[in-house]
């Protein structure tokens, strides 16, 4: 545990990437199998349960600290993070040299689900009394499931390829889809040369850059192709040994959520893989994307929600075909092979191609990039025609070219501490637009967007101009403006505003304009009634 | 709070109605006592100024030469108008002081800053009996647990050597006034050149002009060798991170000293290799033991988180109540001072 509390310790503390992939790399030549398996198994976002109650992890914390439960909640609202507050708050305990590993402290955690309350108690008391400050933070990580880190997966998959000096992709296609740090070994998921046996087992995506300057930089337009970008969920469709697998962007496994593409389990050949766009569908065209979110999360997907938001999946690439691995054809290759196999599938309104888009000349996008929206989509997918399928988000093949977002100008009027890398920031604001009566209407909660300099200035004024406290709310004179982009709007019974915007983010501070100037809720409302 | 209190918080200092005299005002006053230097309790403007001895030479440097002030020991009574005052030390920085106000058989004591551990420069803090005690709260929560000062400096010493192993500048950042001295009085020195940014170099020579036993540093200017700087020690104010004037020492590693390097978040904000836990405050265990010692009826919170410390106070026995003041905002006048005295000594190319 020592050992891995350090490396934690030190990726967080840098933020060069060489110098992470260093340390990581010097972790997993150096830990055991066992650890560095369960390493990779938080590395990559897998968060094992314990099933613990965070309320009593608590209480248990506060009353070993023997602080009143509300001085726990302040310094936790201080600190912005539980697991952390706690390791700071209790008692240094004087021996802190448990040489139990990574992984004996994970068969420790193990024990948990079994336990009677009182036991719990105990066994998670005695882990914090052999654990220093540091260690206890991870640990409280790992106890609560809330293990995070700052390390990409590009990252991870680096260290990894150096260490064991393998190809990175290979690295990058072994980590994905389903494993259990419980039922298998290092030896087994990163070694092995034989081929994988887990057929749900999907391919990293390739992603995206957004495109730099002018569209007609890239060139000559014959040798690329455009589509639009749609707005939906990024997901692979796997049929290997006659099952079906879904997986999602996320890398979460997601058949059960979408029983409209089941059918391809009877129509696909064995051994296909696709890439494409899970959107919502309805009468042969797509939806916007709120239409879909009324589904996303749901655990029972009942009859009505399956009549009122069905999905199709719009394929655009084919990564595997008779199972064999087409990932370096070239890119019109693949789209050659996509058009063949869904030539020969029935039942086409669940299962479409993604059209290209038929131009000879840049300005031809140009003139068709502004009826993004009236299409569904967020703009241009354009793609090189002889270019592989590459791992991850690299640059030079694959091009996206958004629409920018819609945006108002809205003042801010409560403003709420981060947590994290922000705690002890006021980082989190509701904006508001002018409603009838002169009252400001909230309409948005926005987080990113601004620089470190510009949530310090914001920051300044919102602590001096403190109007009312609400719990960790703040309410704060109406003074800021900012300038608040969103990706849809839709009407919501839910909030006060009556609207609903979707993804919004400060996209300015408008210091030029003063809260009298900002935009009001009709202009909302008119947006609203041109993208309905 | 009845008006007749021997010390009123006017909002803009703290007020001795019988004295007519103002302990650390924000605005200029006929009387001002000041508990110490810094410039959210120093501030200009007033016509009569007293502190203590060794607060003079940052007093004159920062408020101007001629302000009219009169300087006292530690223990030294005064009185003015009947009302008996005294200096006591704080342990927050040289010369910080508590003020010991008594009259009628009542005592007071406004603190300021302070902090416990005894950091080898300021004279250590001493518990005064009191019937009212203000305190500071700048870390006034239960995560606030300070490790003994060797284990920092100790900290600290490594940093340093690992950089010079790999031929590093090491670049420290922390307040020039107080921080500084304490790290030059704690570290192992090696006998190397110590390099300083203006704002810490001019602050250290006035001391050592003023006969304090502080070792020489270093002023880094445009013509200073960068070749220079490999292995080397450089002192700076907690503003140089974001500015041209580091990128000079490159390849570096950058440090910061400072009592919020305890939180995560504020050390990832703050983008530093490395955070020292280093602070001037008291933590939360010498808060309690402080306010404890004082042996107060009632206790007043200033600055930092008063209302969650009053509350704490108050449930505890002891009768306490929240104060707004102006101070705690050492942060925001460091930078102030460091682009000053940048402007004072050239040292940023092309600016």
């Amino acid at each position: 545990m020592k050992q891995f509390a350090e490396l934690f310790m030190n990726l967080d503390r840098t933020n060069k990437t060489n110098a992470k992939v260093e340390l990581m790399k010097n972790y997993f030549l150096t830990a055991s199998d066992e650890d560095k398996l369960w390493a990779l198994t938080l590395f990559t976002g897998r968060r094992p349960s314990f099933k613990v109650n965070r309320t009593q992890v608590k209480e248990w914390a506060a009353e070993e600290a023997d602080i009143p439960m509300w001085l726990f909640q302040e310094s936790y609202h201080s600190v912005g993070d539980l697991g952390e507050t706690i390791s700071l708050i209790l008692p240094r305990s004087a021996a802190t040299d448990s040489d139990r590993s990574l992984t004996e402290w994970f068969d420790y955690l193990h024990a948990l689900p079994a336990m009677t309350e009182g036991e719990k108690r105990t066994h998670i008391l005695n882990a914090w009394a052999q654990l220093s400050k540091h260690e206890t933070f991870v640990f409280n990580k790992l106890l609560m499931g809330s293990f995070r880190i700052g390390v990409s997966q590009t990252l991870v998959v680096r260290a990894l390829a150096e260490a064991t000096e393998t190809d990175s992709n290979v690295i990058a296609h072994r980590i994905m889809g389903q494993w259990d740090p419980s039922q298998t070994t290092f030896e087994q998921l990163i070694l092995d040369k034989g081929e994988n046996d887990n057929a749900s087992r999907p391919y990293p995506f390739f992603l995206a850059y957004p495109i730099e300057g002018d569209i007609s930089g890239l060139g000559n337009p014959e040798d690329w192709f455009a589509e639009w970008k749609w707005d939906g969920i990024r997901s692979q469709i796997i049929y290997r040994n006659n099952e079906l697998f879904i997986w999602t962007r996320g890398e979460e496994l997601s058949t059960d959520k979408f029983p409209e593409l089941h059918f391809l389990s009877s129509v696909l050949p064995n051994g296909t893989v696709l890439d494409g766009e899970i959107v919502s569908y309805f009468d042969n065209k797509p939806m916007p994307f709120n239409v879909l979110q009324t589904r996303i999360g749901r655990k029972n997907l009942s009859k009505k929600v399956l009549e009122e938001a069905p999905v199709a999946f719009i394929a655009y690439d084919i990564l595997e075909a008779n199972g064999i691995d087409i990932r370096d054809w070239p890119q019109s290759q693949r789209r050659a092979q996509l058009e063949t196999i869904h030539q020969n599938v029935p039942g086409q309104s669940y299962f479409n191609l993604s059209p290209l888009i038929d131009f000879k000349e840049w300005s031809e996008l140009h003139d068709l990039h502004p009826l993004s929206r009236q299409n569904i989509a967020e703009g241009f997918m354009i793609k090189r025609k002889s270019s592989t399928y590459q791992v991850g988000r690299k640059k030079g093949d694959w091009w996206k070219w958004k629409i920018n977002p819609l945006s108002v100008d809205a003042v801010l009027i409560y403003a709420q501490k981060g947590s994290g890398r922000r705690a002890e920031l006021f980082t989190d604001y509701t904006f508001a637009v002018w409603g009838e009566d002169k009252k400001l209407i909230p309409f948005a909660k926005a987080y990113s967007g601004l620089t470190d300099a510009e949530i310090g200035q914001v920051d300044y004024f919102i602590k001096r101009n403190i109007l009312e406290k609400f719990g960790p709310v703040r309410t704060v004179k109406p003074e800021l403006v900012f300038e608040i982009g969103f990706e849809g709007i839709n009407e919501s019974s839910r909030h006060k505003s009556g609207i609903a915007v979707r993804f919004p983010r400060i996209l300015r501070w408008r210091k030029d304009k003063k809260a009298e100037e900002a935009d009001t809720l009709e202009s909302l409302k008119g947006i609203l009634e041109m993208y309905k | 709070m009845a008006t007749s209190s021997l010390l009123q918080f006017t909002g803009k200092s703290i007020y001795c109605a019988q004295a007519e005299a103002h302990i650390d005002p924000w605005i200029p006053v006929d009387r001002a006592i000041i508990t110490h230097a810094h410039s959210d309790h120093a501030r200009w403007g007033s016509r009569h100024y007293l502190a203590h001895k060794d607060s003079e030479p940052i007093l004159r440097l920062r408020l101007g030469p001629d302000i009219s002030l009169q300087t006292v020991e530690y223990g030294e009574k005064f009185v003015i108008n009947g009302v008996v005052f005294s200096l006591h030390p704080a342990g927050h920085i040289i010369g910080s002081a508590q003020v010991r106000v008594e009259y009628k058989g009542e005592v007071w004591v406004a603190s300021g800053d302070y902090k416990l551990e005894d950091d080898h420069f300021a004279k250590p803090f001493e518990p005064v009996k009191c019937n009212v005690f203000i305190t500071e709260s700048t870390f006034g929560l239960p995560i606030y647990k300070w490790q003994p000062q060797q284990e920092v400096f100790s900290e600290i010493d490594n940093w340093w050597r690992q950089n010079k192993n790999e031929d590093k500048a090491s670049v420290l950042m922390g307040y020039s006034l107080g921080k500084m001295q304490r790290i030059l009085k704690n570290i192992e020195l090696q006998d190397h050149v110590l390099y300083a940014h203006g704002a810490i170099y001019t602050l250290n020579e006035r001391l050592r002009q003023a006969g304090f036993d502080l070792p020489e540093l270093t002023l880094v200017t445009k013509e200073t060798d960068r070749k220079l700087f490999r292995g080397a020690l450089v002192l700076a104010p907690p503003s140089v991170d974001s500015s041209t004037w580091i990128k000079k020492f490159a390849p570096y590693s950058l440090g910061y000293c400072s009592g919020w390097m305890a939180l995560r978040g504020a050390k990832n904000r703050r983008a530093v290799d490395q955070g020292f836990v280093l602070s001037d405050h008291v933590d939360w265990p010498d808060l309690n033991t402080a306010v404890r010692e004082s042996g107060a009826e009632k206790v007043y919170v200033t600055h930092g988180y008063t209302s969650i410390f009053s509350r704490w106070l108050n449930e505890n026995g002891i009768e306490a109540g929240e104060v707004h003041t102006m101070y705690g905002n050492e942060d925001e006048n460091e930078e102030e001072e460091a682009v000053q005295d940048n402007t004072v000594v050239p040292n940023e190319p092309g600016q």
